[in-house]
């Protein structure tokens, strides 16, 4: 058989999918937004009202642009740690294709108005049979070319991978149990307290396993790649991944502080969330140490730039997450714009721009060319950095007021604010948030523009396996 | 090191990563969800918690359709000042009928679990066509199309009903076959106001002054 090359067209396709939902995507953020602080912009249409344009946003930026990204760049570092082409090169392409697809119905049935009504699992019914479908397809292309790969220890990126795959199956498949009554109508399989439980195991674990597992996949490959050294500590990678799978399950109670299920749910909840804390910075912490060393690189590379930020986002985030997991703070924190700012320093400090830097990285790299501006991505990296600090303060601001005035008693034990006084005195908190999410949009219009005019006429680059090595455990040090 | 050296053999065999994964990932669910999803305090309703009618559940049914529930939370919080707020704390029972749960995570309105009887219908109306008309500083959308949609739309609420009673609910064939009939006539809009004057009446007499464990 003649030596066949990576398959890195279905890649290149679906990096670009990816970067044309992150633009969909926040647009539909930003449209939200503006929604919040002019509420007549729905122009009395349904499907442009305040509540299906948040869903599509939600949808579209965690399944279109995180997931089409989880997809490429897992095709990606799979077949270059494996040293082996794709295993099932076609059904690469279906799990590319029918995921746009998926997509595009999945977009037009939430504008319509069908939702199960469950956070981050909105979709009826036939969708969530799709989506399966896909799924197990996208698993066996993964493991697939992992069982045929030339390469004796399987690396680090392929666990977290792997753990997106396999768990990410589970949750979603468990979560979507549901009685159907029509063809876009179901009802849950579980009722009140009980599906709450079950809503949270998912909710939570999409967060862990897809928002955060599967961009550490990302990073093990990506960061070492780029920064041209190995993997800091080896050891503290095992550990923290198996720490990592172990405690996420158990953190979904904390999104049901203070309701009406067992309270020894919510404790564990809470004992878990804060010992997550741990494999969370493990994990920083390694990837930040990788990079030392290399700091130099750091001032003419805006691509390593976004990643090395993007660590610093997730340290914040997963320091943030368990503290507003201890109930006390979460007393506060619940329900208001603090839980949003969490959310957007994940989404936009660490998915967001690990996905950016990894994009400035890979797409040249695909084609053999040169990035078209390096200059517009550091422009781009200020642009994001700015909006999403600007993201994370005004709603600190607004949810800590929220949280402390909602509470507010007089000595009489009265309410002191009305609630549509305090609703009323957040627009100033929206507005900015408004405007930082412009400013994070037009920074991604420009990374869309830099990264077409890059690709644009150029053939995907023809990349072959290396040669087959005397001592395989040596080889793993070269993958990473 | 023996730990990297059992690490070892999971690195180099992909079934045995892919079951390792599996199990880990495994055991926070079955100690933790899956007790809870056979905890029978769970599935007992409240004493004046009964099924949907039908015109609340196409109402609630609209609820979920707009979304509503990224704004506003079905859950009060066992804490004075909410419950001073917004009226007895939410207990397991007063969901039982609730497939989904609606309770949401983010009040950017008021939460709703009791709004039943705090306002007039007459109120609810105007509020849903023009918010701004009662409350001056309201950020929430208009929904004037549903004041012009038949209820029941899909002409389907003895399918939806059909679907609940196989889960479990108490819903005997009579009623299931006068549904449809008796939405005849309403608006999509007369729903969901029926099915937000619903809210909140599921509460235990005794514990309706109840303001608490917790302070707050
Ligand atoms: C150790 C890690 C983390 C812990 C313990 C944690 C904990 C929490 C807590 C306590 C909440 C608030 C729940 C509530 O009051 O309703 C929350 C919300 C959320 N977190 Fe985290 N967090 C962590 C990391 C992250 C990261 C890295 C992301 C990435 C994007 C993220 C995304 C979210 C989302 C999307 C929500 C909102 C869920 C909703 O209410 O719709 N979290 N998290
Ligand atoms: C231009 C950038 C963005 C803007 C302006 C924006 C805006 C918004 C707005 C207005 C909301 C609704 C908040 C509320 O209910 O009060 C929201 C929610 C959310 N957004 Fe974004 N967003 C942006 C980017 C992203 C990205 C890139 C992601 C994911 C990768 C994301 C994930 C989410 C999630 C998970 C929620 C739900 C939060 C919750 O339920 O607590 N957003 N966003």
């Amino acid at each position: 058989m003649a030596p066949a090359h990576y398959h890195d067209k279905v890649v290149r396709v679906l990096v670009l999918c990816s970067v044309f939902w992150a633009i969909v995507g926040m647009a539909a953020g930003v449209y939200a937004a503006a929604e919040l602080v002019w509420p007549g912009l729905n122009f009395d249409q349904s499907w442009l009202s305040y509540g299906r344009v948040r869903t599509v946003h939600t949808n579209v930026a965690i399944f279109g642009f995180g997931v089409s990204a989880l997809i490429g760049t897992a095709f990606y570092s799979v077949q270059r740690t494996s040293h082996v082409p794709l295993f099932a090169p076609g059904l690469a392409w279906v799990v590319c294709w029918a995921w746009q697809l998926a997509l595009v119905a999945a977009g037009w049935s939430l504008l319509s108005g069908h939702t199960s009504g469950k956070e981050y699992a909105e979709l009826e019914w036939p969708f969530d049979l799709a989506i399966a479908v896909v799924w197990v397809c996208f698993a066996i292309v993964f493991f697939g070319t992992i069982a045929r790969r030339k390469i004796k220890t399987i690396y680090v990126s392929n666990w977290f991978y792997g753990a997106l795959i396999i768990v990410i199956a589970m949750l979603h498949i468990v979560n979507s149990l549901a009685m159907p009554a029509t063809l876009f109508k179901s009802y849950s399989l579980f009722a009140g307290s009980q599906d709450a439980i079950l809503q949270w195991w998912y909710g939570h674990n999409a967060v862990g396993f897809l928002l955060t597992g599967g961009f550490l996949g990302m990073m093990y490959y990506f960061l070492p790649k780029h920064a041209e050294r190995p993997i800091w500590s080896y050891r503290l990678s095992i550990v923290a991944f198996w720490a990592f799978t172990y405690s996420y399950i158990w953190a979904g109670p904390h999104h049901l502080h203070y309701s009406a299920i067992p309270e020894w749910v919510q404790s564990l909840g809470v004992v878990m969330s804060v010992i997550l804390l741990a494999p969370s910075w493990a994990t920083m912490i390694n990837g930040i140490m990788t990079v030392s060393g290399a700091w130099r690189k750091l001032r003419s590379d805006p691509a390593l730039k976004f990643i090395v930020l993007s660590l610093a986002f997730y340290g914040l985030a997963t320091f943030e997450g368990p503290m507003m997991a201890i109930r006390d703070v979460n007393l506060i924190s619940h329900f208001t714009d603090w839980t949003v700012g969490h959310v957007h320093s994940g989404a936009l400090g660490w998915n967001a721009m690990i996905t950016f830097g990894t994009f400035y990285y890979l797409v040249p790299r695909l084609v053999g060319g040169e990035l078209y501006s390096t200059k517009l991505a550091n422009v781009h990296f200020w642009m994001a950095l700015a909006g999403t600090m600007l993201y994370i303060l005004a709603m600190w601001a607004a949810g800590v007021t929220q949280g402390l005035l909602w509470l507010s008693l007089d000595e009489y034990g009265e309410l002191l604010y009305s609630f549509t006084d305090i609703m009323a005195s957040m627009v100033s908190y929206y507005g900015l948030r408004l405007v930082a999410g412009v400013i994070f949009l037009a920074g991604a219009v420009l990374m869309a523009w830099n990264l077409f005019m890059t690709v644009r006429g150029r053939e995907t680059a023809k990349v072959l396996p290396p040669e087959p090595v005397a001592n395989p455990a040596a080889a793993s040090e070269v993958a990473a | 090191m023996s730990g990297v050296r059992l690490h070892q053999k999971l690195e180099n065999n992909i079934g045995l990563l892919i079951f390792g994964i599996l199990f880990v990932a495994s055991i926070g669910g079955a100690a933790q969800v899956v007790p809870a999803l056979f905890q029978d305090s769970l599935q007992q309703p409240g004493v004046n918690t009964v099924p949907y009618t039908a015109a609340e559940l196409d109402g609630r049914d609209i609820y979920m359709r707009e979304s509503c529930g990224v704004c506003h939370t079905q859950h009060i919080r066992p804490l004075l000042a909410e419950v001073e707020r917004y009226g007895p704390y939410s207990r397991a029972g007063e969901f039982v009928y609730d497939r989904p749960f609606l309770w949401g995570s983010k009040r950017t309105g008021p939460d709703l679990h009791r709004i039943g009887g705090k306002y007039s219908d007459e109120w609810h109306w105007i509020h849903m066509m023009d918010p701004r008309a009662v409350v001056p500083d309201s950020i929430m959308p208009a929904y004037p199309w549903l004041a012009d949609a038949p209820a029941n739309r899909g002409n389907d609420i003895d399918k939806r009903m059909r679907a609940l009673q196989k889960l479990g609910h108490p819903y005997n064939d009579e009623e299931i076959a006068d549904a449809a009939a008796s939405l005849e006539g309403l608006t999509e809009m007369d729903v969901l106001i029926i099915y937000l004057q619903g809210m909140g009446d599921t509460v235990d007499p005794d514990a309706a002054d109840d303001h608490g464990g917790h302070g707050g």
